[in-house]
């Protein structure tokens, strides 16, 4: 559960955040979406303690973060940028295993874990001992999803993550994402400007605009009644609008 | 009974090396100077003393603070040099004032051994017309070549140049040996030298009369130690020797046995001291010559350690501050000033400020070395440590690690090829630079090079260079052999 109350950011004379309160329910799947610049990147990196806002506060299921316990919470988050954002020096395996070794699990056990996850995301797993330079962008994607995973964290997030692929690889991987999200039951917290996307994975979806919730709803909601000519518009211009030709 | 023989062995051995004198001698790094410092081991050898010799100390100011700090006991020099040192305070030393002022030093010299070898000015045979400086005026399109040190000098050039009106077209510096090779190869006109240097007769060149009495007389004498008559009076009795012995003809032949008969400096002692005092038995020694391969390996062992020393020093020092400075704006802009600024300092005057601190032979070569090898160390890391992609980095905090375990798991080694290229450029800088180290006695290739320079012995600097560019580039395959080991494998590909 993410609780977010009277989040505010400014950068020199540049509102980044309007003042906004927002509740993301357990194990529930929600998109922030919206045009580049509207501050859903900054959003995402004040719930993940990267940055501090200006003013309100961030509670992940339940505990309010604070400067000294943000890392703490980090373990119990699952994060997933684009193309992965794995770390080329280390291989894949090392890649997904990096926060159990230094955590001091077992051997054995980051490898049954590993190779429970490589199952679940579809990843072959003999391309475990790749480097990321040797996989192509969808691999890398997955095996960017395992690492967020190692940990069993209850929060999920994931940062425009299909940004980099192509769009059939993008189709499987929406597709292979939408299993792994109902097989699991995590809080999920999706990020991307693909409405699409959006519909497609999540039960809820904000529109984000000038650092503003303009509309939270699913997104029958926001098709059949939009709160404000700025939805109608960007639904629009995904050519997501039903009555658009 | 056997080991109250062993004790009583034992100290008589101890009494017996206590009893010996002890002495250190030291030479300037040019010919005249390793032939007197080489007659100084000869006679003090042949009085029964211990010697220790340090061959070839750079420039003026390292073999003066050498001695004042007691890293040598005597070594030859000129009262012109002697009064240069005090020029600062007072501005027309005499000799005695000179004496006063080394007093105070705790130093002492002795009267001249007989020769001066002072400043002038000289032409080849093929440059007609003048016989005096004040003639000069009168060929303004001669090219002059002055050596480097001439021009530095407060009784060098400038003051020659007003006294007599010079105004050359065409003029230049260089090393002092190069001004004879200027000569040689015509592209030089007139250079100044010193009248005992052996390369004069060589050459033919004609000495230009000073009528007007510019420069200054540089006798030679023997500086030293205040404390060494008394401590080594029988070695000091037959250095004394040699005082008022030698004239400027013995002296210039003396030189020439090496410079141009490509003799040992001890051979040219020993012609030397047979000459002065012909009372003496010279002692034979073997004639070396041509391709010493004993001493280039001897060489390239000593140059080897220094630069392997200095570069470790480097690393170790280097690596930890190129992380500091990554660490913020402030600290980056603190260290990097602070490591290009020791970068800036001129190597003599390194050497020579660190001599009182560490003496002579190789500690100041070890700490000069390590200051010129530690910027490429610290910028490289800090630059690998700072420009790591930014969704990386975000990454790597967002995955819950603390700062030290994502140094060393995730900054660490992705910044490492570049940290890796900075100790290349390190190293190479470094056996370059460690040429340097025979300024202040501490072996090394540059010895042959040094020396290969001012003997004009194009054998002996390639008997110096060539292993040191040798040296450079097995340098640089030993950092890719541990490349290939220390950079992760991931990080080779993605830059295939």
């Amino acid at each position: 559960m993410i609780e977010l109350v009277n989040i505010s950011k400014v950068y020199g004379d540049r509102t980044i955040l309007q003042p906004l309160t927002l509740k993301i329910e357990a194990q529930r799947r929600f998109a922030l979406i919206g045009p580049s610049g509207c501050g859903k990147s900054t959003l995402l990196r004040i719930i993940l303690g990267l940055i501090r806002p200006d003013t309100g506060s961030v509670a992940l299921n339940g505990v309010v973060m604070t400067p000294e316990n943000s890392r703490d919470l980090r373990l119990g988050i699952g994060y997933v940028i684009q193309d992965g954002g794995l770390f080329p020096h280390l291989t894949a395996f090392g890649n997904v295993a990096l926060m159990a070794h230094h955590l001091g699990w077992q051997g054995e056990r980051i490898r049954t874990r590993v190779l429970e996850l490589a199952k679940l995301v579809q990843l072959p797993a003999d391309l475990l001992q790749r480097f990321p330079a040797e996989m192509s962008g969808g691999q890398r994607q997955r095996v960017g999803i395992m690492r967020s995973l190692m940990l069993d964290p209850p929060l999920l997030i994931f940062d425009e993550p299909m940004g980099a692929l192509d769009p059939l690889v993008r189709f499987h991987l929406q597709e292979d994402l939408r299993k792994i999200f109902r097989t699991l039951d995590k809080t999920v917290l999706l990020v991307t400007h693909d409405m699409g996307e959006a519909a497609f994975l999540a039960d809820e979806i904000a529109l984000l605009k000038d650092g503003r919730v303009v509309q939270k709803g699913s997104y029958e909601n926001l098709v059949n009644s939009p709160a404000d000519p700025f939805v109608s518009e960007f639904l629009r211009a995904q050519r997501m609008d039903p009555v658009s030709p | 009974m056997r080991r109250f023989l062993l004790v009583w062995l034992l100290l008589t051995v101890c009494c017996w090396a206590q009893d010996a004198e002890k002495i250190r001698i030291g030479s300037k790094a040019f010919p005249e100077s390793w032939v007197l410092g080489e007659a100084a081991v000869q006679l003090a050898r042949s009085s029964g003393a211990q010697v220790e010799y340090t061959k070839s100390l750079g420039a003026t100011e390292i073999i003066y603070a050498a001695l004042k700090q007691g890293s040598i006991d005597v070594y030859p020099e000129y009262t012109g040099t002697i009064r240069q040192v005090f020029l600062k305070q007072i501005s027309d030393a005499t000799d005695a004032d000179a004496l006063e002022l080394l007093a105070r030093d705790r130093l002492g010299m002795s009267y001249s051994l007989g020769f001066t070898d002072s400043y002038a000015l000289a032409v080849p045979q093929r440059v007609r017309g003048p016989e005096a400086l004040s003639d000069l005026p009168k060929y303004p399109d001669l090219r002059y070549v002055m050596n480097q040190e001439f021009m530095g000098r407060q009784d060098g050039w400038s003051g020659l140049s007003a006294k007599y009106g010079l105004k050359p077209k065409h003029f230049s510096e260089m090393q002092h040996e190069l001004c004879y090779r200027a000569v040689e190869a015509n592209q030089a006109d007139i250079i100044n030298v010193y009248t005992t240097d052996a390369q004069i007769e060589k050459l033919g060149l004609r000495l230009l009369r000073d009528d007007q009495h510019y420069f200054s007389r540089y006798d030679c004498v023997w500086l030293y130690r205040a404390d060494l008559p008394q401590r080594c009076p029988k070695a000091w009795a037959a250095l004394q020797q040699l005082v008022g012995r030698v004239s400027e003809e013995q002296m210039r032949r003396a030189n020439a046995r090496m410079v141009i008969d490509q003799q040992s400096d001890k051979q040219a002692a020993e012609y030397l001291l047979q000459q002065c005092l012909p009372a003496r038995q010279g002692e034979v020694s073997p004639r070396k010559s041509g391709f010493d391969f004993g001493l280039v390996l001897k060489q390239t062992g000593e140059h080897l350690k220094l630069v392997a020393i200095s570069l470790s020093l480097a690393v170790l020092v280097g690596v930890p501050l190129g992380i500091l400075a990554s660490r913020s704006p402030v600290t980056a802009r603190l260290t990097l000033s602070t490591v290009g600024l020791l970068q800036t300092i001129p190597s003599l005057a390194l050497l020579a400020f660190m001599i009182p601190i560490t003496g002579t032979g190789p500690g100041p070569a070890v700490v000069a070395l390590f200051v010129y090898s530690i910027l490429p160390i610290v910028r490289n890391t800090y630059t690998g440590l700072t420009t790591l992609p930014g969704n990386l980095s975000e990454a790597a905090h967002a995955l819950g690690m603390p700062p030290l375990a994502q140094l060393w798991r995730i900054r660490l080694p992705m910044a490492s090829p570049s940290i890796l290229a900075g100790i290349k450029t390190s190293s190479v800088i470094n056996v370059g630079t460690a040429t340097l180290a025979a300024l202040v006695g501490a072996g090394g290739l540059g010895q042959s090079i040094l020396q290969g320079i001012s003997l004009l012995d194009n054998q002996m600097i390639f008997q110096g260079a060539i292993p040191a560019a040798m040296l450079a580039l097995l340098a640089q395959a030993f950092w890719d052999v541990v490349e290939k080991w220390i950079v992760p494998r991931g990080l080779r590909i993605q830059a295939e």
